[in-house]
């Protein structure tokens, strides 16, 4: 029964991440831009969570600080494929391969290259009271860090952001047609270039939620395609944020369960375990891509004749 | 190019120098902010000491040749897909897997000539990368799922059985507890050849490889059918070519070409397969190579030599200065993908008027402009839209 509990305890935890950069993902996925660079931008984020932690001692202002960092980081994104209209999929790779540079020079540059890592204040467990005590679905759902408990409330707000107001209409539009939004007079690039943004946000939250949640230091490269799997969650749960949860669930699951086995100690070698993700994803790529709702203007940029 | 005067050929050369030239300087401008935001080095002295790493000496050449080939092969490889209209972000475990299989094969079968073992080996390598796009494009076609994340995913993949077999199958008895193979037999070796320098022969087969790259796509019937589907999928399928078997084709054959890259890099370079074989981003390098040299056969050569000498020259880098990181080359790598893809920043508007109709593609790709370098296409709208 403990393992059970732990079992669907951890794949929470571990979706959380995967669900709140995919949350940011859905929007500007459905404006009509692909953001192979979620990645690099997780990447930032999490480092610049552990340098503003350090600096200023709260874990809080330390994700604020990630955040900021990573939103003018996306807005390098944004620029190249929204203002300069450049194809997508190259610059979230160059991206992605500036953020995996960027951050080893800066780390190495402030910590060194092979010292110990930095005492910084990461986020704790917060268990809520009452709810936490009942058996077996306290510590399920209501043992984890705050930042889980506010990715999950996020689920039900994005939904009726995108799905029942101006907003989220907005978005959904530009990226289905572009040029009929032109007529009407919804300015797409700058839709595009805030949805950007804002999943600049979440990707920030993300990145430092995973270096100081999950564990409280920096190492390089340590995102290891959350970034990716969050962009696949994306595709897998048919971009609406609800289908999103779901399948950020599947992926903590996948997670969960590769944890599990290892603590197991079954014959089969611990690399076979580490690619359980990887396949997953892979797999749940091609169940889902016919019939999707992927929005008709993905990928392309927007040229005004 | 027939038929143009030779002042059109002028230009047309001058063009397609421009955008990698501005892409470059504006990018070392930028590296130049990171390195005066992360040392207490100049930037300049920072950079003598990198072009000395590079094109210094006999001695840097030689080393920036050696780091040029792996790197031209992945380049080749993410430009054959890219012609065909396909994005491989899979070089890197392409790569990973060549080596692999030519590991399997170079340290299998000992006391064979090395006529027999050493094209085995390079085969294996060949097939060992091609299998394993094969996997991508055959999901692509059959399940219509993007090859973005699968061939991403696939680097991992990859990784960990690399990880596997070092750890496992292929450890090498003698160094017990080791995670590396044993040392490749001599017959499965490529050797330098010019009397004191290191590069090896690794280099001529890149050479021949990227005449193969230009043979096929521009003088076979396959290649033909690549390169329109590619550039137009609806006119490709309209003229009775099938997508499908273009795109796996294609990814069989970019994956074949980085797996080579990885193959040769066992064989010359490093002797063994271990974990750190592949501690530099070959993959996602020749992407930036394969952009800046325009997706064409010379283009690659030239910017697979200027990228080796960057990252020769960075090692060199970090060792004079002491303080400016080796990584400062992959933030400049990193730029000039930015300020490729994104080059129509630099164009000069007034050049470039143009219709926008021959921008609009049917049909749901990612890949537009897979090769833009045939019409100086999206240059001209360049911040006319919002």
């Amino acid at each position: 029964m403990n393992e059970v509990v732990s079992f669907f305890s951890t794949t929470i935890r571990l979706a959380a991440p995967t669900l709140l950069a995919a949350l940011g993902i859905v929007f500007s996925e459905r404006a009509g831009i692909v953001n192979i660079g979620t990645e690099g931008m997780m990447l930032v984020g999490a480092l610049a969570g552990v340098i503003g932690s350090y600096v200023t001692g709260s874990a809080w202002l330390g994700m604020l600080i990630a955040v900021f960092v990573t939103v003018l980081f996306s807005a390098i994104f944004a620029y190249f494929t929204v203002v300069v209209k450049a194809d997508q999929t190259v610059i979230g790779t160059g991206m992605n391969l500036l953020a995996s540079g960027l951050t080893i020079t800066v780390n190495r540059a402030l910590f060194g290259a092979s010292t110990s890592p930095p005492e910084i204040d990461s986020f704790g467990i917060v268990a809520i009271p009452g709810l936490s005590s009942i058996p077996i679905i306290g510590p399920i759902f209501f043992n984890h860090h705050i930042i889980v408990y506010l990715t999950f409330i996020l689920v039900p707000i994005a939904q009726f952001v995108m799905f029942r107001t101006n907003i989220g209409l907005k978005v959904r539009s530009v990226g289905e047609n572009p040029k009929a939004c032109d007529t009407v007079g919804i300015r797409v690039g700058l839709t595009r270039f805030l949805s950007i943004l804002y999943s600049g946000v979440l990707a920030g939250m993300a990145g430092s939620f995973i270096s100081m949640g999950m564990v409280s230091f920096f190492t390089e490269g340590m995102i290891a395609g959350g970034g990716f799997i969050a962009l696949a969650a994306v595709v897998f749960g048919n971009y609406t944020p609800r289908g999103v949860m779901l399948s950020s669930l599947v992926f903590g699951a996948s997670n969960s369960l590769m944890y599990r086995l290892q603590a197991l100690a079954t014959n089969i070698p611990s690399q076979f375990l580490l690619m359980i993700p990887y396949v997953i994803t892979i797999i749940s790529l091609c169940i889902v891509s016919r019939k999707s709702n992927k929005p008709l203007g993905s990928g392309k940029p927007y040229i005004k004749e | 190019m027939e038929g143009l005067s030779i002042k059109q050929r002028f230009q047309e050369t001058l063009k397609s120098v421009y955008f990698p030239f501005v892409a470059i300087v504006v990018s070392l401008l930028f590296g130049s902010v990171v390195i005066l935001a992360t040392s207490s080095t100049s930037p300049l002295t920072a950079y003598g000491h990198m072009l000395k790493g590079a094109f210094g000496s006999i001695a840097a050449f030689d080393s920036t040749l050696i780091k040029a080939i792996p790197l031209i092969f992945t380049a080749l490889s993410f430009s054959l897909a890219r012609r065909s209209g396909i994005i491989n972000l899979g070089a890197e475990g392409q790569f990973m897997m060549g080596a692999l299989a030519a590991t399997a094969v170079g340290v299998a079968t000992p006391n064979l000539p090395a006529i027999i073992h050493l094209p085995a080996t390079l085969l294996a390598g060949f097939l060992g990368g091609a299998l394993f796009g094969l996997i991508t494009g055959v999901l692509k076609v059959k399940f219509g799922a993007s090859e973005l994340i699968i061939t991403i995913m696939l680097n991992y993949i990859a990784k960990e059985l690399i990880s596997y077999f070092v750890n496992g199958p292929l450890m090498d008895s003698a160094s017990s507890s080791y995670p590396q193979s044993a040392p490749m037999e001599p017959s499965a070796r490529l050797y330098k050849f010019i009397p004191g320098l290191n590069v090896h022969t690794g280099l001529l087969i890149a050479l021949a490889f990227i005449f193969l790259y230009y043979f096929f796509l521009w003088k076979t019937t396959a290649g033909f059918d690549m390169r329109v589907v590619g550039f137009n999928p609806s006119a490709g399928a309209y003229a009775g070519m099938s997508i499908g078997r273009s795109t796996i084709l294609a990814l069989f054959l970019a994956g074949g070409l980085a797996g080579l890259g990885g193959c040769i890099e066992i064989i010359a370079v490093q002797g063994r397969l271990m974990m750190t074989s592949f501690a530099v981003p070959y993959g996602f390098t020749g992407i930036a190579v394969a952009l800046l040299g325009n997706l064409n056969p010379l283009g690659v050569l030239f910017s697979g030599i200027l990228f080796g000498g960057l990252s020769a020259g960075a090692l060199r880098m970090e060792v004079m200065t002491r303080d400016v990181s080796s990584s400062v080359a992959v933030v400049i790598q990193a730029l000039i993908i930015l300020f490729i893809a994104g080059r129509q920043m630099f164009a000069f508007k007034r050049r470039y008027r143009y219709r926008p109709s021959s921008e609009k593609r049917k049909g749901k790709t990612v890949v537009d402009d897979a090769t833009e370098d045939e019409s100086p296409t999206v240059q001209a709208t360049a911040g006319e839209g919002e």
